[in-house]
């Protein structure tokens, strides 16, 4: 595997197909937009957040800031694609279903534990669902540009 | 806030993203008539922001907080044409997919404007 003469954003693990793949272009383009959508939901809200009184729902607040710094690096990953960014890109959109479904689950089982929401209270009810149907499509989309 | 503002940029929001999902469906990328749609579009975005910035500065309060008041009304003016950049450098089907879901981006941002301005 040698990425000589090719573009930092151009992958070498696939040799034999495509000389090489970017994760941010056609329906991956889609995917920055949302993506990027979310990096700004998510840190501004817990700017907000933090200026109207951290103490008021740590646990939520600090959920908050996690969330929008997970989005932050899967819009990087896709802007910048390649396999490294593809596997990176993978691994968080794993961790981002996971919070959601976790933290889902926990907003309904404990609503006590969060006296203001964030953006995977109740599965992501107050954003339509997207931060559920957001890592499915972004794994999905992930798994086929390898092939593509 | 000027409730026939923000009702104008939500139809206008819609149509555009209508627009736009028919060009993705024919396969076709956005063209100068998508930009020119998405122009009046984030005029009257803007036109929202200077109303609600006024309307701050004239000391009336939104419901729901000053911040998170003034974080949509940025947000609503930024989403379009930040769907349009990524679209000029898309010219698939995808980039009109794109400025489609900006501009549904836009309507449901218009609805939680409205709720957080209250009455």
């Amino acid at each position: 595997m040698s990425d000589t003469d090719r573009r930092p954003d151009q992958s070498p693990a696939t040799p034999g197909t495509k000389p090489s793949f970017e994760l941010g272009t056609g329906p991956g383009r889609v995917l920055v937009w949302f993506y990027g959508v979310f990096t700004v939901a998510a840190a501004s809200r817990s700017v907000v957040e933090v200026i109207r009184g951290f103490d008021r729902a740590p646990l939520a607040y600090s959920l908050s800031a996690v969330a929008a710094v997970v989005y932050g690096f899967i819009t990087y990953s896709l802007v910048r694609g390649g396999e490294k960014a593809r596997r990176a890109a993978l691994v968080c959109c794993a961790a981002e279903l996971l919070g959601v479904l976790v933290v889902g689950a926990w907003t309904l089982a404990e609503p006590s534990a969060f006296p203001d929401s964030t953006v995977w209270s109740d599965f992501g009810m107050g954003y339509l669902f997207i931060p559920v149907i957001l890592p499915v499509t972004g794994m999905i989309w992930l798994r086929r540009a390898k092939r593509a | 806030m000027l409730d026939a503002l923000t009702v104008a940029v939500a139809v206008t929001a819609l149509a555009l993203a209508a627009w736009c999902g028919h060009a993705a469906y024919k396969d076709q990328p956005t063209k100068d008539w998508h930009f020119i749609g998405m122009a009046v579009v984030t005029v009257l975005a803007l036109a929202q922001l200077v109303v609600g910035i006024v309307q701050l500065a004239r000391g009336e309060r939104p419901e729901q907080g000053m911040a998170v008041f003034i974080a949509y009304l940025i947000g609503s003016f930024a989403a379009v044409p930040a769907a349009g950049v990524l679209s000029l450098s898309e010219r698939t089907r995808w980039g009109s997919v794109t400025v489609a879901a900006g501009a549904l981006v836009l309507a449901v941002l218009e609805v939680r404007l409205y709720d957080i301005w209250g009455n």
